[in-house]
């Protein structure tokens, strides 16, 4: 069964502000699409709508969080890292403001709404603002569980999520971590690093890879920045290869965090999968993801054909 | 509690002595530095000094008191001025004003609130100042806190789109506990505002806009302490102060200049503006007395 992230979001967005009178919302406009009908219901003066103005919205953010406040800044995550990009970076990561950003309906989710409803630049901008934490998470629990630990965090976070449903794949049991990535399962021959939406798609590249033989290690890379070097140390050395795969362009993104990495630590082969640098065509997000190459069997494709690389 | 100045309500010639004070301390440092915007800085060191010596409720000694006033410097190029005013005022020690601009110096050529005591919100890129006083405002206003919270623009970062947004923000959410003080010098970096794109008419505009407006002489102690003051009644509604300045104000070969947006003073230069300075600072004009 299929899950909307930004239901968990907004669930435990709640039961924050049930503890924390802190705990406020600011929005532009896009309180149905940011899933927080509930929240302003329960507490109608805690949410900010200030019109469809993203610098704005930002700012006031920043000045929440001065008053003492709690702020999360909920917006569709193109319009919130594309137009407000540098009240981001000034209002927010530079001042050390603890504003809490939440990228909604990122990726390609708004489909055949088109490129300008498209973040997949979003890793990329935030990735290189200094003092910005950047996570993806991939299930409701990792939601959950990286909306709580935003919470616990003073200091700049940027959550992206999903509006596609997605399959759980972790249960209550998993702790997550900024920055600290998690090995959903082991293997030796080659390993895939995803994260968002593409945590499952790879764990079913695993299942493919399986029935020929290979033993895929799948890395859930929730937190781009700061990444977990060590992980990504590790396989690069105790694997053939890595592939990643994200719903973002292959510039700046996951697979370029990785290859930072990579390139100075471990040097191994890799494959980078995502968006090649092109504005989408129309169709559905699940069209997209079949046009460029991101479903489990060209992950499997391009996992085998590392595998099967000369050393 | 208010700056140790402040509490002593000072009268408009000890303003005028300070102001005139700190304008040759920024001048000197902007000398130094060998950078910095000096027309802003004189234009907007009247209002400061009003703010910082008798109207904003803010603790030296404990800089981060969350009953504080809050004044943000949206115009964050004017850093000069402010950080002289802050070190005047006691947020920090005047002899760390030599290091305005030098490699590694917690005095940035804008304000950095996470180096410098008394900054609220890191500016430099224009049009950001008033989004973030009004996110404080209605943090304020949904506490019922007192404090208030102060904006200095630039006419000329007016014509950022962001000031209009949270402008109208401001409204919807009548924030009677926010002001916003326009730096009227007339001019911007490359030219008169009104040969760039004019702002103008700036009350009919903040009026529309649902602001209570108040046009002021920027120079003008006793109006500008009259204007910020929250005595008397305080409609409903934010509030704009147009404070009309002279860019370059108190060196009269700097005033109404365009050019002397950030360009620096030579040694000669400076011993004539400092010159100039010294002899106004003493002077009683009449209006002040």
């Amino acid at each position: 069964m299929n899950h909307d992230c930004r239901e968990a979001f907004a669930q435990e967005l709640e039961q924050l502000a049930v503890a924390d009178d802190n705990v406020v919302v600011v929005v532009n406009d896009s309180i149905g699409s940011s899933k927080v009908g509930g929240f302003r219901e329960r507490f109608p003066s805690r949410l900010f709508n200030v019109g469809i103005a993203e610098q704005t919205m930002v700012g006031v953010a920043a000045g929440l969080a001065n008053a003492g406040m709690l702020p999360f800044v909920t917006s569709a995550s193109c319009f919130l890292t594309g137009r407000a990009l540098e009240q981001i970076k000034a209002d927010i990561a530079y001042s050390n403001a603890n504003v809490k950003l939440v990228g909604m309906s990122s990726g390609m989710a708004y489909g055949p709404l088109g490129p300008t409803h498209h973040s997949i630049e979003d890793f990329a901008w935030t990735r290189a603002i200094a003092n910005l934490i950047v996570v993806a998470p991939a299930d409701s629990e990792e939601t959950r569980q990286a909306v709580r630990a935003a919470a616990r965090h003073r200091g700049p976070v940027f959550l992206r999520i999903s509006r596609m449903g997605v399959p759980e794949v972790h249960d209550a049991s998993y702790r997550f971590e900024f920055g600290k990535a998690h090995v959903l399962r082991d293997g030796e021959d080659v390993t895939v690093v995803a994260n968002g939406v593409m945590v499952t798609r790879a764990l079913a590249a695993a299942e493919l890879l399986e029935a020929e033989g290979i033993d895929a290690r799948i890395i859930n890379m929730a937190t781009v920045r700061p990444v977990d070097q060590a992980t990504v140390t590790a396989a690069a050395k105790e694997t053939r290869g890595i592939v990643t795969v994200e719903e973002h362009s292959v510039f700046g993104g996951l697979g370029s965090a990785v290859a930072e990495v990579v390139v100075e630590h471990a040097p191994t082969r890799m494959r980078i999968l995502g968006v090649p640098g092109v504005f989408a065509p129309t169709g559905s997000a699940e069209f997209l993801f079949e046009h460029f190459g991101l479903t489990a069997s060209k992950i499997a494709e391009a996992a085998t054909s590392l595998v099967n690389a000369d050393a | 509690m208010k700056s140790s100045v402040a509490q002593s309500s000072p009268s408009a010639s000890e303003l005028h002595r300070l102001a005139y004070e700190m304008r040759i301390s920024d001048l000197k440092m902007t000398y130094r530095a060998g950078m910095g915007h000096i027309g802003g800085d004189m234009s907007s060191m009247d209002i400061l000094t009003v703010l910082y010596f008798s109207i904003l409720n803010v603790n030296p000694n404990n800089p981060s008191d969350p009953n504080r006033d809050r004044f943000i410097l949206s115009k964050g190029h004017c850093a000069g001025a402010l950080y002289t005013v802050l070190a005047y005022a006691g947020f920090f020690p005047k002899d760390d004003l030599a290091t305005y601009m030098q490699p590694l110096a917690l005095l940035n050529g804008h304000p950095d609130r996470t180096k410098v005591p008394g900054i609220e919100t890191n500016t430099g890129p224009l049009g950001h100042g008033l989004p973030v006083g009004v996110g404080a405002a209605l943090g304020a206003q949904r506490r019922n806190a007192a404090w208030r919270t102060f904006v200095l623009v630039g006419d000329g970062e007016l014509q950022e789109g962001s000031n209009w947004e949270a402008a109208m923000t401001a409204s919807q959410y009548r924030l009677a506990n926010l002001t916003v003080i326009i730096d009227r010098n007339r001019f911007q970096q490359g030219d008169a505002v009104s040969s760039t794109v004019e702002v103008d008419p700036l009350a009919e505009k903040w009026s529309s806009f649902g602001w209570h407006v108040l046009e002021v002489d920027g120079h003008d102690y006793g109006a500008l302490q009259e204007a910020l003051s929250s005595d008397g009644p305080r409609p409903p509604r934010p509030k704009c102060v147009v404070a009309h300045t002279h860019k370059g104000k108190g060196v009269s070969f700097m005033e109404d200049r365009a050019e002397w947006h950030h360009r620096v003073p030579s040694a000669q230069e400076l011993e004539l503006a400092v010159n100039e300075l010294t002899e106004k600072r003493s002077q009683n004009e009449s209006r002040l007395s």
